[in-house]
């Protein structure tokens, strides 16, 4: 099947990259203050997806990411502040858990009983470099082992051979290897794709090849997300929603490392595609660093002061 | 039981229905110290008017006045006169370029480090948003006194070699919807070429113009070289009927304009005018179409629409108005109307009531040529004066709203089929300010660009400006250019 001409027509839409900066700098005026701040701080631990993809990854590292991502905030600090401040913040655990395939299981394990997600990146992530038959049983594996999400990434090779076709069919594949109970994440690999234009058509070719979020980044390039690149890909969900009445998922990882900037982030999203989107289901944050943030300056919010930073657990 | 049919059996993660009110987000107004009676400003000194007239200011924002003006009668003007024609002949003319830049970079200097208190009291006192003030009317009216300040010393320079000579005392008379920065228009450039000046500030907007008073003392400036004479349009007039007054630099309504012609017909007196417009806003369809509509809603919503220059008109290519027309009215969903204190406003209050008033009006009358309108059903204050953007669309040229300046934020939208139809449409006006153009190609941009009869042009962007750029019309927008080197030309005499 090939992408539908109007699809193809609305994704080629032109973008100018200084009016594009000058909207995000708008968004980065808005100021977030006292409940809207919270509301926002709360909602971001929410939509974190905690992440390690190292090779030296370990059962007993995964084990201790995933009981960070279920309790955020230690219990003994949870209690002491329970006793000092009513009303203090209703913490929940974290989106996702993301590891490499041969985790998922530990992963599994140690989230039992828990809402945390399992994601799982198959597809020979990051660079994709295998055949598509070796591709589609990895995530196949993945999803057999137990992963609830599959993030891949699109074939930046062919993208730039300009056989958009091929990225097409592809994604589709990958949407079928992974049954209907799975969610598809499709990393556009933002960094390597070079013009806005590339970032939104190929936004366009994953939604219409079955995604269910569109990622910017994989963390393995020295570009990670930027509001930028993710403003584009925002309004891509929202044309491509006014097109097919589907609501896509975004997902910008890597380089989001303060609470002001996810506060930005959430801000753009409200203001781009409205509340719908303002919920773990349709938005996520790809950062580790980022979670310790939010939860300072949520106790911050809360308290007043500052905690000093060795109050709250590295993992 | 195996992963799989596990994980369907698993609870999912509740599902949460997030609403998000932006909570206020005000600007300290600690800074901000209001007098309750404020006085003219006259040979470097604040003075009660002779008359002790004084009328009520509003802040637009709540309705609730603010304080008293002081209404300046004929022997107030006289006396700022002989004090502007005093500093004239016996100091400011006879100083020497690098001097009385060295006051203008000052000012500038002192503009920027109180520019927080300017910014907040430009707020209060007109109703535009503070993000507005803060990042637009007063850095950029400390930009013309530093850019001015470099022309001081080399006029030499600027008149191909020939030597000129300051006209003497000018009367300035400036508008309400960028009260400082206007007061920065007219200031630098007469101060720089050695001219000295009575200014007239907009009878609802006089207080930063006071304030620029207590920087020009700072400052240092020489008694009578700067005079400021508030008041209603009684004081204007005064002003260009006055013969002590070799110049006159306008900017306001063409209607006042007119007036100002016929009034100073017969006389010697220079004249500068920068008056009205309707300026269209082209968007074709290879535009960046998101970025357009941004440029679309800067250009009308900018400053509540009260913007000479504002992009009024927006000529938009059929083949992509409905989609172009979806994507304006889900981003004016977002727009914020409220309180100009606030830092998340968008659109703050209507200068006045009266403002209001006419913009309702031009408003029924569109709405009366039965031409489709859209309005977003925001929140607006239940006090003060505010008025939600809107556009009418599927207009034609002689529909009302494409001929008549609103200087509100009401846009009017009509369709073209070809860059020359685009091209006579925005030439079809008695305005000639400014127009946009938005195209990603280069060829069609420029083409088009050299053929539109306007002072300005943007091309992908709009309302764009730097004290370098010559800024002003063709026909009913006015005569001569502010800014840039042309900036100066209104101020000397040639030859002499």
């Amino acid at each position: 099947m090939e992408i539908t001409l109007s699809s193809l027509s609305r994704a080629r839409q032109h973008i100018d990259a200084v009016g594009l900066n000058a909207r995000v700098a708008d968004f980065q005026k808005r100021s977030m203050k006292s409940h809207s701040k919270v509301d926002l701080l709360q909602l971001a631990v929410r939509m974190v997806d905690l992440t390690t993809l190292e090779g030296f990854d370990t059962k007993g590292k995964v084990q201790q990411l995933c009981e960070k991502a279920k309790n955020p905030i230690a219990f003994a600090l949870r209690n002491e502040f329970f006793g000092r401040i009513r009303n203090f913040p209703e913490i929940s655990p974290v989106a996702a858990v993301c590891v490499y395939p041969n985790h998922v299981k530990t992963a599994r394990e140690t989230l039992a009983g828990s809402s945390v997600k399992v994601a799982s990146v198959a597809g020979y992530f990051p660079a994709g470099a295998g055949t598509l038959e070796l591709r589609l049983q990895d995530i196949r594996d993945a999803v057999q082992d137990g992963a609830d999400e599959i993030d891949i990434v699109i074939n930046r090779g062919a993208f730039l051979e300009g056989n958009l076709q091929k990225v097409y069919d592809e994604v589709k594949a990958a949407k079928e290897a992974c049954t209907p109970a799975v969610h598809l994440k499709v990393i556009l690999e933002t960094g390597e794709l070079g013009t806005y234009e590339n970032i939104r058509m190929a936004s366009f070719i994953a939604m219409e090849a079955g995604a269910d979020f569109i990622k910017t980044s994989t963390g393995k390039y020295p570009i990670a997300a930027t509001m930028e690149s993710t403003l584009v890909m925002l309004r891509a969900i929202s044309d491509f929603y006014k097109l097919s009445g589907r609501q896509v998922g975004m997902k910008p990882a890597g380089g989001i490392r303060t609470a002001k900037q996810a506060i930005q982030y959430l801000v753009m999203v409200k203001e781009v595609l409205g509340e719908a989107w303002m919920t773990p289901d349709y938005f996520r944050f790809g950062a580790s660093t980022l979670l310790n943030d939010l939860l300072r300056q949520i106790c911050k919010e809360a308290l007043g002061y500052y905690f000093y930073d060795n109050v709250f657990a590295a993992d | 039981m195996d992963q799989i049919s596990e994980r369907a059996s698993r609870e999912p993660a509740a599902k949460f229905q997030f609403s998000l009110e932006y909570a206020p987000a005000m600007e300290s107004t600690a800074a901000v110290k209001i007098k309750k009676q404020n006085a003219l400003f006259i040979d470097g000194e604040f003075v009660a008017p002779e008359s002790g007239e004084y009328f009520k200011s509003i802040n637009p924002a709540t309705g609730e006045e603010l304080c008293e003006i002081a209404q300046a009668g004929a022997s107030d003007l006289a006396k700022a006169v002989a004090a502007a024609r005093r500093a004239y002949e016996q100091v400011w003319s006879k100083m020497p370029g690098k001097e009385r830049g060295r006051y203008l970079f000052r000012i500038a200097r002192i503009l920027q480090e109180r520019s927080r208190e300017f910014a907040v009291l430009e707020t209060i006192d007109g109703g535009k948003p503070i993000s507005e003030a803060r990042d637009f009317d007063i850095p950029l009216a400390s930009n013309y006194f530093f850019y001015y300040a470099g022309w001081a010393d080399k006029l030499d320079y600027a008149f191909g070699g020939r030597a000129v000579k300051p006209r003497g005392v000018c009367g300035q008379i400036i508008p309400w919807n960028f009260p400082l920065l206007m007061a920065a228009w007219k200031l630098a450039p007469a101060l720089a070429t050695g001219n000295t000046c009575i200014l007239k500030p907009a009878e609802t907007t006089s207080l930063t113009a006071l304030l620029l008073a207590e920087v020009l003392q700072e400052a240092g400036l020489p008694p009578g070289v700067v005079n400021i004479l508030t008041g209603d349009g009684r004081v204007g007039a005064m002003l260009c009927q006055h013969p002590g007054i070799q110049k006159i630099a306008f900017t306001g309504s063409t209607e006042v304009g007119k007036s100002i012609v016929s009034e100073l017909a017969g006389t010697n007196k220079g004249l500068t005018l920068e008056l009205g417009g309707k300026s269209a806003n082209i968007i074709f369809q290879d535009a960046a179409l998101d970025e357009a509509v941004e440029g679309a809603v800067r250009g009308i919503y900018f400053n509540q629409g009260h913007v000479c220059c504002a992009g009024s008109r927006l000529l938009i290519e059929e083949s992509v108005q409905d989609l172009f027309l979806d994507k304006l009215k889900s981003r004016m969903e977002t727009l914020r109307v409220g309180n100009p204190l606030d830092k998340n406003t968008d659109i703050g209050a209507i200068n006045s009531k009266a403002q209001l008033t006419k913009i309702q009006e031009l408003v029924a009358l569109g709405k009366s040529e039965s031409c489709t309108f859209y309005q977003p059903d925001c929140a607006i204050p239940s006090q003060g004066y505010y008025h939600r953007p809107c556009f009418f669309f599927d207009q034609s040229g002689s529909s009302s709203l494409q001929r008549l300046e609103i200087f509100g934020p009401v846009l009017s939208v009509q369709s073209f089929r070809t860059p020359e139809e685009a091209i006579a449409k925005a030439n079809d006006s008695v305005y000639g300010l400014a127009a946009g153009i938005w195209s990603e190609k280069p060829s069609k941009v420029l083409k088009v660009a050299s053929r539109i009869k306007a002072g300005v042009i943007w091309t992908n962007c709009y309302n764009r400006f730097d004290p370098a750029a010559p800024f002003g019309g063709y026909f009913e927008s006015g005569w001569g250019r502010e800014g840039g080197i042309y900036g100066l030309h209104p101020y000397v005499e040639e030859g002499v």
